[in-house]
């Protein structure tokens, strides 16, 4: 469902370009309209993200810092860096493989895979908790058998990461599908052909060419295991310090009228976003260099 | 080293690109497989070099009698360029041509200086000294082209296969390296096939052409053998501009038999333009009356477009500017036409 | 794995990857997704429409759909206003502005949902002007609505953007000759261009908010029959206990987001007939 963001990296190569006369609009269409986008932008997207910091530095910079002080905060904190750190590899490996098998090779139901990679978009991220409920929770098809052998997935770090891996699944691969395809096989069939192994090929070759739509992939990948919100929040069962993401803290500390604290987190989870647009950004303006001089 | 292709098969789901190819390359010769899209060309080539495979249970491929089939492609020691170079966008010139020496294994790998001296060597061959630090994305179609060549031949290559080696380049590029890539095979002698659809490429600088059509091998002989004697229709409309006519009517405009037996063939005769002779109309003289309808002469050689009198076909004929102006015609003037030589063909191919 | 067969090929690990593509989608999405539908079909139909028709969950289904409705609309008109803005002028900071458009898809919906909470609640920035003249947004049908008009804001600027920048100005310039004056020409030839990928983004926006979650609970206020969204009683539902219920529910979103998913495919194909060869 963010085929959206899979096209802007292509789109950006050609960005400016509208000087010509007949194309141009009077100048009184263009401020309006200009206004009309900013305001929009203005009310919708700045305002939030403003408002996040506002509200966190309400009562101060000590009051800010004391909530990071808090223990529970930093569990949540490294929870979250936890579960990034366990579901971004394994989708992008998952993403390259996905990536290698269909943009190199032809065989029956491509078409069919392609989708299927696509479906974690198109779920609600609460379904995509429910979902894990089912299979490992207590009433679950696995409920009984994680009892007997007293292991715990549901409301325990690993239904966390599941369910993250799960929102997250398709980030990687949906970048690199398109980018394959479209840069063809044959630098790879040049270095067979000059003796190279396929290990050689794929990493000498293929990576190379391919590391900028990776890192765009790792980076959005990334952006959302960190902020799932509703998936996790199903799973995670919000027992404070031990199954708490910082989304999960921020709820509990913002139900407990705890604005202050609730924002404090959240303006870490707003860094977090503007450094993400930022290297975003940056790898879209590396990438249309990279594309202009070729 | 020379290449045995026998009974190859090939097809993608229900489309066939070659249907049981038979072809044999002497050692050290340049040779030009020549098609229309679609004839199964570059198919062929590519399964010469081992990046495509043949179907199971086809013919062989041998390098000099040995039967490499089921030899990776690089184990084959074969160089091969691609149509659009295929050159590694991330890496300088250097690191392109290097690539093939420095991916073998420890043991076979020359040392750091070896395959400098190499590169710097196959750049000397190409004509690029001095381009090691660029990227190939600052480099001239034409120069990319010659890298692409020298990396193909860095692996020491026994076979150089090129797949449309001049189809990305301009006019006026092509007709420079086509001819350079004729002295360049002179002095280095390593059996090379090239793919192409441009017949005057082909027969220009190949000493051998093999031309193909839907998935079969059409003909295979010299540049002149393939133009002046054609083995099918196909051939003789693919190689140059050609009339066909109806061999009735050139009985019965009384002009002088082609070749024997054209008669009893498909009913059609295959002229060359410049096999046509035009002369002055004289009533009951032989040949086939027509009339002038327009005159090309722009060029060396002029370009007459005439429409025979009997059968309204048109004719094409290329006769040479001084008799143009002997013969001082305008448009809409009655002239004969007098064959010199024509082809007719005993089966009737589909053309 | 014998009905996924590639013709013979050069290029090593076909096996490998495929092998591990299908394994990794099966574990991670096939398997758990199909247990919300094998869940189901356990259930008898009364059972069934008891907790899909009750008349909490059906007003929970008129906010979710008319709500996500209202902001893919509202969206598709600023975004293509945005889009057009992004693409044809330039003016200071608009590097900054095209990467701010991508907020709501790198911001936690969590956070989006307390910002637009405190803005829109009644002492908030913009909230404590409304309020005096008898306009509540917070913990309104209002609020669900601003909440996804957000979070649905990217999807009609990305996908308009590439098509707009790829629009040659030849076919411009070719009206103008023609005599077309600069209206006619947006909206005879400019815009029956962009209506595929308009639509296109209409429905992403719109299917992404009818699962919405984090950005919507803090901001609804979860009244019942007024203010819940359908993924809000699942979860409702999960915290009671009656995982029937919420799987049945579940079925349901699912089957209505495949659909969404169908429909984006078959618009995305429709919208590109003209581009291909």
């Amino acid at each position: 469902m963010a085929s959206a963001v899979a096209s802007t990296l292509s789109s950006h190569a050609s960005g400016s370009s509208a000087t010509l006369r007949a194309t141009n609009d009077p100048a009184w269409v263009r401020w309006t309209l200009t206004t009309i986008a900013l305001l929009f932008l203005t009310f919708f997207l700045a305002l939030p993200l403003a408002a996040v910091f506002a509200e966190a530095l309400r009562r101060g910079f000590g009051a800010y810092f004391s909530a990071f002080a808090d223990h529970d905060a930093i569990a949540s904190i490294r929870l979250t860096l936890l579960t990034a750190l366990i579901s971004v590899p394994a989708n992008l490996v998952f993403g390259v493989a996905a990536a290698w098998v269909i943009a190199k090779f032809q065989f029956r139901g491509k078409s069919l895979l392609t989708t299927l990679i696509d479906l974690p978009f198109a779920v609600s991220p609460v379904i995509s908790g429910l979902i894990y409920v089912l299979v490992f929770g207590l009433q679950g098809w696995w409920g009984a058998w994680l009892i007997e052998h007293d292991l715990k997935i549901i409301f325990a770090v690993p239904g966390i990461i599941l369910a993250t891996t799960f929102v997250t699944f398709p980030f990687v691969a949906r970048e690199l599908i398109p980018l394959m395809q479209s840069q063809g096989s044959d630098e790879e069939y040049a270095a067979i052909s000059l003796g190279a192994s396929g290990w050689q090929t794929f990493w000498h070759v293929t990576v190379p060419n391919i590391k900028w739509g990776l890192l765009y992939g790792v980076i959005l990948c990334n952006a959302r295991a960190m902020g799932e919100f509703g998936a996790v929040s199903v799973v995670s069962g919000h027992i404070r310090g031990e199954t708490n993401t910082m989304p999960l803290h921020v709820e509990i500390l913002y139900n407990e009228y705890n604005f202050v604290g609730a924002f404090a987190v959240a303006s870490l989870l707003a860094v977090l976003a503007i450094v993400t647009l930022v290297l975003k950004a940056l790898v879209e303006w590396r990438h249309a260099q990279t594309r202009r001089s070729s | 080293m020379s290449i045995q292709v026998s009974s190859i098969r090939k097809t993608f789901g229900a489309f066939t690109a070659l249907n049981g190819v038979d072809l044999h390359v002497p050692s050290g010769k340049l040779v030009a497989l020549l098609g229309p899209s679609g004839s199964g060309k570059t198919t062929l080539l590519r399964i010469i070099a081992g990046l495509e495979f043949a179907d199971e249970g086809s013919g062989q491929i041998q390098f000099h009698g040995v039967d490499v089939t089921r030899v990776p492609a690089g184990q084959r020691k074969v160089g091969f360029v691609f149509q659009h170079y295929a050159l590694f966008r991330h890496m300088t010139i250097f690191e392109n041509i290097a690539f093939g020496l420095k991916v073998r294994p420890r043991a076979e790998r020359p040392a750091a200086r070896e395959i400098a001296e190499r590169v710097r060597f196959l750049l000397k061959l190409v004509q690029l000294e001095g381009l090691e630090g660029r990227y190939p994305s600052q480099l001239s179609g034409g120069q990319r082209q010659r890298i692409a060549l020298a990396r193909a031949l860095a692996v020491d290559p026994k076979v150089l296969l090129l797949d449309e080696p001049f189809g990305a380049l301009d006019a006026k590029v092509r007709k420079e390296l086509r001819r350079w890539l004729r002295r360049f095979h002179d002095e280095i002698h390593l059996t090379t096939v090239f793919v192409t659809h441009d017949q005057e490429e082909a027969l220009e600088i190949a000493d051998e052409v093999v031309i193909m059509n839907q998935a079969k091998v059409e003909q295979v002989g010299t540049p002149q053998e393939v133009y002046d004697r054609p083995a099918s229709p196909f051939v003789y409309q693919f190689l140059g501009n050609v009339n066909v006519l109806r061999a009735q009517a050139l009985a019965h405009a009384g002009a002088h038999q082609p070749h024997a037996g054209a008669l009893e063939s498909d009913g059609r005769v295959y002229v060359r333009p410049h096999d046509i002779e035009v002369i002055p109309h004289i009533p009951g003289a032989p040949g086939m009356a027509a009339v002038l309808r327009y005159v090309h002469a722009a060029g060396p050689q002029a370009r007459l477009t005439l429409e025979q009198v009997q059968t309204r076909e048109t004719i094409e004929v290329e006769i040479a500017r001084s008799e143009l102006s002997l013969l001082d015609l305008k448009t809409g003037d009655l002239v004969n036409l007098r064959l010199r030589q024509g082809h007719s063909f005993a089966d009737d191919y589909a053309i | 794995m014998s009905f996924v067969r590639a013709q013979r090929s050069v290029l090593p690990g076909f096996g490998l990857s495929l092998g591990f593509t299908l394994t990794y989608l099966s574990l991670i999405v096939l398997i758990p997704l199909s247990a919300a539908f094998i869940k189901t079909a356990g259930m008898s139909w009364a059972d069934f429409m008891t907790a899909v028709a009750s008349p909490r969950v059906m007003a929970s289904y008129r906010l979710s759909f008319f709500a996500s409705l209202a902001a893919g609309l509202v969206n598709s008109f600023f975004g293509l206003i945005v889009a057009w803005v992004l693409v044809r002028y330039s003016f200071p900071g608009k590097r900054v502005v095209d990467a701010l458009v991508d907020l709501p898809f790198a911001l936690p919906t969590a956070v989006a949902g307390i910002a637009l909470t405190a803005i829109y609640s009644k002492n908030g920035w913009v909230g404590q002007y409304l309020e005096p003249h008898g306009i509540k947004i917070a913990f309104t049908e209002i609020g669900v609505f601003m909440a996804l008009t957000f979070i649905g804001l990217p999807f009609v600027v990305r996908t308009l953007q590439p098509v707009l920048s790829e629009l040659e100005p030849e076919i411009e310039e070719a009206s103008a000759t023609l005599g077309a004056n600069r209206w006619q020409t947006i909206t005879r030839v400019i815009l029956p261009e962009l209506l595929p990928p308009l639509i296109t983004g209409f429905a992403l926006s719109f299917a992404r908010a009818l699962g919405e979650y984090g950005s919507v609970v803090f901001i609804s206020g979860n009244m019942p029959m007024r203010t819940e969204i359908t993924p809000l009683l699942i979860i409702t539902k999960l915290e009671q206990y009656d995982y029937h219920g919420a799987t049945a529910i579940a079925v349901v979103m699912l089957v209505a987001s495949f659909s969404m998913l169908l429909v984006i495919n078959l618009l995305q194909k429709w919208s590109r007939r003209y581009y291909q060869v």
